[in-house]
């Protein structure tokens, strides 16, 4: 394993303990003197937020600063809490129970070992071919037909989001780009961004949130935090263009599309967690809620990245 | 109790919180050492493990969970996580003996002498009222021991537990067990009434998990 000592990435890393420092900071500011029990709420999961954001960004850098596989390994182990929470949330029979195994404990693995290997052409097709193939099959052997369908759609769409969606952040990893070194760059990007993009959304939408863009699916995403935190965010990508194979005006294109995507992903999400009448997939991230409420903009961004560099830049 | 029981019994507690993702709430109870009776679904060879590790450890090490004999009996692993670990009450179930109908029902009294007696000092017990593991849809009709004791120790708290996902982590019949995440819920005590049926009492009880069930 080698510890990547890349200059730019310092910068970055730099940059992303100033922003915690200076939310810390405000957020001790702001919670000073409230008494008020509906603004103290707001205030507390506030600072819960950013205490967890302090870790994640640690665990994060960790596994960058790495190498290869500590990324690697840190995001198959996200697919398989996500993907654990996903299928805890969703109702599956007894007769899927061996399918689910070979998910979390055969595809999992194999699926990431894909990934470190470099091997693409099988990465792309294992998941949306083989694995695809494969769950109705195991559940039919099973014998249990009730609800075969909806069973075996809910399972798919668990792995494709949760595992092959997630699993393209770290797999920038392996794309070969001519004249650019460093493709942890890349994935932090991708994760700055797209998780800037989120923050941003809630600090526009609970400042000046007016008008509710899905009010049925999610009463937190309005149409001022989306403009907001989506201009803010693809501005500050365009900023970080030095540490991208990107000029600044390609940059700010790649954080726009990485933006859209993850508020879709988000928008998609809620409407899984508004069907199965809960507020959050679980309860890991203290504030956060769980790990798939965390990287629910992730899974929508990063293949849609993936793919524009790898057919723009490679 | 030996220091190290109590360091194994953190160990493993924690290790199962940690595996199971498992989550408590309470509702209308608190987790304190009042002696008491936790009567649960049973769907998976999971569920004691659960349930007494959600448990703080002081109230854990008080709280013993009645178990079928012949189960916890047929390993020396099983043998020594039932007495070192848990420090279950092995009781023989009555409807699993062959032989007549007498022998069953002193199987049964001595089942219940057995329970009486783990409570005799300040323990509280883990039971499974539906006796073995459903498929984790309906539960089975309840045995009456919760009932009797109730009846012999007036007053006793009966804490009703609804265990969720754990007959879809390790369903009957299955070996390896997938990772969901699981919760368990606590409700308010039963007592039982003054004039109270067997039947009445059972039924109560039973609803009484179903209402945690969300």
């Amino acid at each position: 394993m080698n510890v990547i000592m890349d200059g730019q990435l310092i910068w970055m890393l730099s940059g992303v303990v100033g922003l915690l420092v200076v939310a810390s900071v405000i957020g001790f500011l702001l919670g000073r003197g409230i008494t008020d029990d509906g603004k103290r709420a707001v205030i507390d999961n506030l600072n819960a937020r950013t205490r967890s954001w302090w870790v994640m960004c640690a665990v994060f850098a960790v596994a960058v600063a790495s190498g290869g596989v500590g990324s690697i390994i840190l995001f198959a182990l996200m697919s398989f809490l996500a993907l654990r929470e996903f299928i805890t949330l969703t109702p599956t029979n007894r007769g899927d129970h061996r399918t689910l195994f070979w998910m979390f404990f055969i595809v999992i693995p194999l699926h990431y070992y894909l990934v470190a290997s470099h091997w693409y052409g099988l990465f792309s097709i294992l998941i949306p071919v083989y694995v695809f193939l494969f769950v109705p099959l195991r559940s039919a052997l099973a014998g249990d037909t009730a609800n075969f369908l909806e069973r075996t759609a809910k399972i798919q769409w668990g792995v494709m989001v949760c595992v092959y969606c997630v699993s393209h952040a770290p797999a920038l990893l392996m794309l070969e780009i001519p004249g650019y070194h460093g493709n942890a760059k890349l994935l932090f990007f991708l994760v700055l961004v797209v998780q800037l993009s989120d923050v941003l959304q809630y600090v526009f939408g609970k400042t000046l949130g007016r008008r509710k863009i899905a009010p049925t699916v999610s009463p937190n995403k309005t149409w001022e935090g989306f403009l907001g935190g989506v201009t803010c965010s693809s501005l500050i990508g365009a900023g970080l263009w030095w540490a991208t194979p990107f000029t600044p005006l390609q940059a700010g294109g790649m954080a726009l599309a990485i933006n859209l995507m993850g508020f879709s992903g988000g928008l998609c999400m809620s409407a899984i967690k508004r069907d199965r009448g809960v507020k959050d997939f679980g309860t890991m991230i203290e504030g956060h809620g769980g790990i798939m409420d965390r990287i629910d903009s992730i899974s929508f961004a990063a293949p849609v990245f993936f793919h524009l560099t790898r057919f723009y830049f490679t | 109790m030996s220091g190290s029981r109590l360091t194994i019994s953190r160990v493993v507690s924690s290790l199962t919180r940690l595996t199971t993702g498992a989550t408590a709430r309470w509702t209308g109870s608190e987790p304190t050492a009042t002696q008491r009776v936790y009567f649960a679904n049973h769907t998976s060879h999971l569920d004691t493990l659960v349930l007494w590790s959600l448990l703080p450890p002081h109230v854990r090490l008080l709280t013993r969970p009645v178990a079928a004999r012949e189960y916890w009996n047929a390993s020396g692993l099983r043998r020594f996580v039932a007495n070192e670990l848990f420090n279950a009450v092995l009781i023989a179930r009555p409807d699993q003996a062959v032989g007549e109908a007498s022998s069953q029902v002193a199987l049964a009294s001595r089942a219940f002498s057995a329970m009486l007696e783990a409570m005799a000092g300040d323990h509280s017990l883990i039971l499974f009222p539906e006796g073995t593991r459903g498929n984790g849809t309906t539960m089975r009709p309840f045995k009456s021991g919760l009932y009797h004791l109730a009846r012999k120790k007036p007053g006793l708290e009966m804490i009703p537990v609804y265990l969720e996902n754990l007959n879809r982590i390790l369903p009957k019949g299955e070996l390896l067990p997938i990772p969901l995440l699981v919760s368990v819920s606590f409700g308010p005590p039963l007592y039982l009434g003054e004039e109270e049926s067997k039947n009445s009492f059972l039924a109560r009880a039973r609803h009484a998990i179903e209402e945690l069930r969300v």
